[in-house]
């Protein structure tokens, strides 16, 4: 099968609409709900499809729901995709380090990073954003701290294989720097596992944010899922559906991403079978 | 039983450069935090200068970094891991008398989490791409992406106030305590709906392994010998390529101690539960560093614990892992 056909086989495909879907709603945020989201505009705890002003509802304050979910698409967005690069980032350059220059190097950066495995991440995160201050950079930091471990594994092992290969001989042999050679001709080569890891992380990435706001450590500045969950608690026998709604949303969302990310594995292991 | 022993002493030699660096990752982290423990310890009981230069002199903080590090290291030798403000006692204590709450929860997770999602994992790798395997599948997919916190308090809302099955919160009844076995009955029932918030999410992922395991096993010349064999269908599955597919989700098992763990501070918090993840959580909203510090200490020594034994069950299970590097 090619790997485009792969990967647009059932999973893929509801993978790529349920994350459209939510990259719309975060796109529309500010057209569909213009102004603040955290607005108190409407009588409160109005409940969801009895008013067409606010088709969701209104929470205990007399908030919109629906400009909420919509703003709270973007916010969990851009934490998915800021964390993924960080925790991407950092991943590179330890595994690439790690796996190219070896020894010592090696070793204490593979220590680190079983000690960082160690660690419950959840309360890692709690720990630094606790004491760096809740903002959007801090749970960006707290998210990566867990996650960098995985991508800075599978690139050292990758590397590994590749560096004793011809073609890194034939550029020591041209004079190229080491670390050249590392970054700009191993790390190429090495990458399509590492992308594959790509959706594992952005999911864990929207869990951990979302546990992290709903515990209110979010960042404070903006709309969350997890602050909204923890808002509609207060009122939770009465209006359930306050915690209901962007709970839905989250697992859509963590739904749809490790969708995609399953068929794009799919993809690359197929296209590396037919290689 | 040899073989056992060399991975038992590889792993702990393996676990005190880890240690190392996490002492020395949460001494960072204590150094970073704005205020020390005078400044917690002034904003409870007040103070005037006179007393916050005589307690930072008593507790050593006027020292240079490098006496601070060896003062903490000394101190963490003792089993002293510094004095909780929010408390008003010391961190260990506290940390101790929460820990039998959260890991009643965590194994009690685990247990189902692993029965259940192998049972499950198994029905649906036996007719990979049947009706069943994909409901079952469907299903864990979804479980897997879902928030443990709130399916807990979705849980919450359907079967204790809805419903009325089960109890809102907390370990057992405060209010008319139970003795015997009506208490373990009692802790039981107030249990149920945590432990199902916790574990879902593990079954979810159980249940993929043991299947992905299964598909792959179906694949494979052994079972193509086993059927040539004639060995009946359910006797294949179970006693060939189950076993086969439970390696990886023991590997699993270890893997996931550290998110368990994890997960149940909000779960804790969801059901007032008081335990170590609600400790933590309570250190927080408390601005209580020494006390979040020694709560994320414990728990790292659970999870290398956890490691360990499973490392050792591995090696009972599967005779390939090697005794020499």
């Amino acid at each position: 099968m090619r790997a485009a056909n792969r990967f647009f086989s059932g999973g893929g495909i509801v993978g790529t609409m349920l994350v459209a879907g939510v990259a719309i709603a975060a796109l529309l945020a500010p057209v569909v709900a213009p102004g603040d989201p955290l607005a108190l505009i409407g009588r409160p705890l109005i409940e969801p499809f009895t008013d067409w002003r606010f088709p969701l509802g209104t929470d205990r304050l007399g908030r919109d729901v629906l400009a909420e979910l919509l703003h709270g698409a973007r916010a969990t967005l851009i934490v998915g995709g800021a964390a993924m690069l960080a925790t991407l980032i950092v991943g590179i350059v330890i595994g690439t380090l790690a796996g190219f220059i070896g020894g010592t190097v090696d070793e204490a950066l593979m220590r680190l990073a079983d000690a960082f495995q160690s660690v419950p991440t959840f309360i890692l995160a709690l720990a630094f954003v606790s004491i760096a201050g809740p903002s959007l950079t801090s749970v960006v930091i707290a998210v990566s701290l867990g996650a960098w471990t995985a991508p800075a594994r599978v690139l050292r092992a990758e590397i590994l294989s590749l560096r004793r290969r011809e073609f890194v001989d034939a550029y020591r042999v041209l004079g190229m720097a080491p670390l050249h050679i590392a970054f700009r001709e191993v790390l190429p080569n090495a990458l399509p596992p590492v992308i594959t890891l790509a959706a594992v992380i952005v999911a864990n990435a929207i869990l951990v944010e979302a546990a992290l706001s709903f515990l209110g450590l979010g960042n404070p500045n903006s709309v969350t899922w997890g602050a909204m969950i923890a808002e509609g608690r207060a009122v939770f026998r009465s209006a359930p559906f306050l915690s209901a709604i962007p709970g839905v949303a989250i697992v859509v969302t963590v739904l749809g991403v490790n969708l995609l990310g399953d068929a794009a594995n799919d993809a690359i292991n197929a296209r590396q079978a037919q290689v | 039983m040899s073989r056992a022993w060399t991975v038992a002493r590889r792993r702990l030699l393996h676990s005190i450069p880890v240690l190392a660096i996490v002492v020395l990752g949460m001494f960072a982290l204590l150094e970073a935090a704005s205020g020390d423990a005078v400044d917690a310890y002034l904003a409870v009981s007040g103070g005037d200068a006179g007393l916050v230069a005589q307690l930072r002199q008593e507790w050593g903080l006027d020292r240079s970094f490098l006496a601070r590090l060896g003062a903490y290291l000394a101190a963490l030798g003792r089993f002293d891991l510094g004095w909780s403000v929010a408390f008003s006692r010391p961190v260990i204590a506290v940390v101790f008398e929460r820990a039998p709450n959260t890991l009643l929860m965590m194994g009690a997770a685990i247990c189902f989490s692993f029965f259940a999602g192998t049972l499950l994992g198994v029905a649906a790798g036996v007719r990979p791409g049947s009706v069943r395997d994909r409901i079952l599948s469907a299903l864990a997919l979804i479980l897997y992406a879902t928030p443990s916190f709130w399916l807990g308090l979705m849980l919450l809302v359907s079967f204790a106030v809805k419903l009325s099955w089960f109890p809102l919160g907390g370990i057992e009844n405060i209010g008319m305590p139970e003795t015997g076995i009506a208490r373990v009955i009692d802790i039981a029932h107030h249990l149920v709906l945590p432990v199902l918030s916790l574990g879902l999410i593990y079954l979810a992922l159980y249940l993929r392994l043991m299947r992905s395991g299964m598909v792959e096993a179906w694949r494979s010349d052994y079972i193509r010998t086993a059927r040539a064999k004639g060995l009946a269908p359910n006797r294949i599955a179970f006693r060939h390529a189950a076993r086969n597919a439970l390696l990886p989700v023991v590997t699993m098992l270890g893997l996931q101690a550290g998110a368990l763990l994890s997960g149940s501070v909000v779960v804790e918090s969801v059901f007032a539960i008081p335990g170590m993840g609600r400790l933590a959580f309570e250190a927080v909203t408390q601005r209580d560093v020494p006390l979040l510090l020694g709560v994320f200490l414990v728990s790292t020594i659970m999870v290398i614990v956890a490691n360990f034994c499973v490392d050792l069950l591995y090696a009972q299970l599967d005779p390939r892992v090697a005794v020499e590097d």
